[in-house]
């Protein structure tokens, strides 16, 4: 290898100027793994056309479930993966989204205004919480900060769960959406490509979009230059400092940023189910899965989200019928069939995460691209 | 006494860890245009005096001035962008980001572009090309992909110095710059800082130990003995005082 060589293997490269459409919309960040490209791109338009694709309500359910997963996913990577902070506040965040929208519809009618306001009121109550945990919190050492997000989180979980003159409180709520979005409004008279295009498959399309664009706009944050900030705090915060750049102020800033997308997550998951409660968004081990998805997915990559999203929510869904399948199909063979039993798909998981974890330390993100660097 | 304001001022600079002074009551003012050397034996407080100027140590008394202005509250991301700029002793880079990317991040902070969200950092040429010129200054370019953690211990100081340099600021602070560097690898930073001193008005702090490199560089010799300052002066003179001789110079100075 010459000094001058093209760079392939590493994470940046300076010296190309940007050029094209497509660099700017992806914000010059490509997948750089052939693979890698190609499986988003096949994510990407599964996703978009999952209600011509498929029949039934469980896949474009579990095709919005991943959306938002995407986006919640790839906002806890902005913290964790390029800032380097340990938040176990983050479904928290997702829950205010959840509920903001929740309650605005139940109290204020199935209007587009009520959910308009449900969300502003719930990224201002985001914003302002991270905000106060980021000036309080991100001083201290990375450990106490971790156990004041975990304290905080919790002792919102209860009083989510206490209010329950306003929250549901374990029943959670169940809320009318507008006409629009509702399953009997049609758009169009006559079936499109085979389907009816419904109020759901309206509502379908616009979690995808604002999910994608989201998506997108987390990843124009982490490769600008206010993103290569993050990374060199993450590196060695004393370093930042000295260079002139205000610390605390910027992982402040990455905090409120993350929060605020995590809120629009659990408020097109609340739009999308039609309910929020607390087992759907602001649950522990909801925060567990994230972390998983992070790290599956590949740490600071922002496409690990996606295919982490992917992947744990499609197993998730569907592992379960997969080993149910197996299990009648290996029945009469002694133990086998008890060891693939549907009851025993959480054990299943967590053997494919420690293998996968095990296996590609930088999650599948960086396998790939490493693939691709020993290539070249 | 000059009128002319210093770039760099200390005025009773003290710290106390517990009982222990390690810093006493040190005034001191740095002016434009001139290398000043600190020197003394380990443990003698250069580095923790270093410390106080650039903010990583609260003084428990006495004031910091740049360019007459009192910081001696301010964080040291605010003194950096008030002109003091510092390079490590032990070299203090970010080790998994490209060479270039480390003067990058350095160019970025002078021209006050973190802030900027929604841009895409590879639009930004102009701070790119700065990181460039920096690099090749201290002649790193063939290595700008490389991360630290996989360069050369004297190319990690001199990627030091690049951060430095890329700061432009009005206070160099250069702590033990050519330390554990082999000895061919001494003169292209010695060559980097005369370089620094010639252009323009620049005022530079050098704490090191060997005494060579001090009477080839210094205009100006500082001597510090437990934490005092005991000598200050031009650099022939101090050498040769009987008080730095005893404190500290006699051995180099017999082996010199």
């Amino acid at each position: 290898m010459t000094a001058t060589s093209a760079p392939t293997g590493l994470p940046f490269d300076e010296t190309t100027p940007r050029k094209g459409a497509l660099q700017t919309i992806l914000s010059s960040d490509l997948p750089r793994s052939k693979v890698l490209s190609f499986i988003l791109l096949a994510i990407l338009l599964v996703l978009a056309a999952t209600p011509f694709l498929f029949s039934g309500s469980q896949p474009i359910s579990t095709a919005a479930k991943i959306c938002v997963f995407i986006v919640l996913v790839a906002s806890y990577d902005l913290l964790l993966g390029y800032s380097g902070i340990v938040s176990f506040a983050h479904t928290m965040f997702f829950g205010i989204g959840g509920y903001g929208v929740a309650i605005a519809l139940e109290r204020l009618g199935a209007t587009w205004t009520s959910v308009g306001l449900g969300l502003a009121a719930a990224l201002g109550s985001s914003a302002v919480l991270a905000v106060a945990i980021g000036l309080l919190s991100l001083r201290v050492r990375a450990i106490f900060f971790s156990m004041i997000t975990l304290a905080v989180a919790s002792a919102v979980a209860v009083l989510a769960s206490q209010l329950s003159d306003i929250t549901g409180g374990e029943d959670g709520l169940s809320f009318q959406l507008p006409h629009a979005l509702r399953p009997a409004f049609r758009l169009l008279s006559e079936p499109f490509l085979g389907t009816v295009v419904n109020g759901r498959i309206l509502a379908y399309y616009l979690l995808f979009f604002v999910a994608l664009g989201t998506f997108l706009l987390l990843l124009r944050i982490v490769n600008s230059p206010f993103g290569r900030v993050l990374q060199a705090i993450r590196e060695n915060e004393f370093r930042a400092e000295a260079l002139g750049y205000r610390v605390v102020a910027y992982r402040t800033v990455a905090s409120v940023i993350s929060a605020l997308a995590a809120t629009v997550a659990g408020a097109l998951m609340a739009l999308w189910l039609r309910y929020n409660g607390p087992d759907t968004t602001l649950s522990f081990s909801i925060m567990i899965d994230i972390l998983l998805m992070v790290v599956i997915g590949g740490m600071g990559t922002m496409y690990g989200a996606v295919i982490g999203a992917t992947l744990f929510v499609l197993a998730q869904s569907y592992l379960q019928v997969l080993m149910e399948a197996g299990s009648t199909a290996l029945s009469g063979i002694p133990v086998l069939p008890n060891l693939i039993h549907p009851d025993r798909w959480l054990l299943w998981l967590g053997a494919l995460f420690i293998v996968s974890v095990y296996a590609f330390p930088g999650g599948i993100v960086g396998r790939l691209r490493q693939g691709r660097s020993s290539q070249a | 006494m000059s009128t002319t304001t210093p770039a760099l001022e200390t005025r009773g600079l003290t710290i106390r860890f517990g009982g222990h002074v390690a810093v006493n009551d040190v005034s001191c003012r740095f002016t434009p245009g001139t290398l000043t050397a600190i020197v003394g034996p380990n443990g003698a407080g250069k580095t923790t005096y270093f410390n106080l100027v650039s903010g990583q140590l609260r003084a428990s008394a006495g004031q910091v001035l740049v360019s007459g202005q009192d910081i001696t509250t301010l964080s040291p991301s605010a003194r950096t962008r008030r002109g003091l700029g510092r390079a490590f002793q032990l070299t203090n880079l970010f080790p998994q980001l490209t060479a270039l990317e480390n003067v990058r991040l350095a160019v970025q902070s002078r021209a006050d572009a973190g802030w900027s969200l929604f841009k895409i950092w590879n639009d930004r040429r102009d701070l790119i090309e700065k990181a460039e010129a920096v690099l090749e200054r201290v002649r790193l370019s063939d290595k700008r992909h490389v991360a630290p953690k996989a360069l050369s211990h004297g190319d990690q100081r001199k990627l030091e110095v690049a951060l430095l340099i890329a700061m432009e600021p009005k206070v160099f602070m250069f702590d033990e710059p050519t330390a554990g560097m082999s000895v061919d690898e001494v003169p292209t930073v010695l060559e980097l800082i005369q370089d620094i001193k010639r252009r323009g008005d620049a005022t530079v702090l050098l704490v090191e130990h060997k005494m060579d490199v001090v009477r080839s560089l210094a205009d100006r010799i500082v001597v510090l003995h437990n934490g005092s300052l005991v000598a200050d002066g031009d650099p022939a003179e101090v050498i040769a005082s009987p008080v730095v001789q005893e404190a500290y110079l006699g051995l180099e100075a017999t082996r010199a």
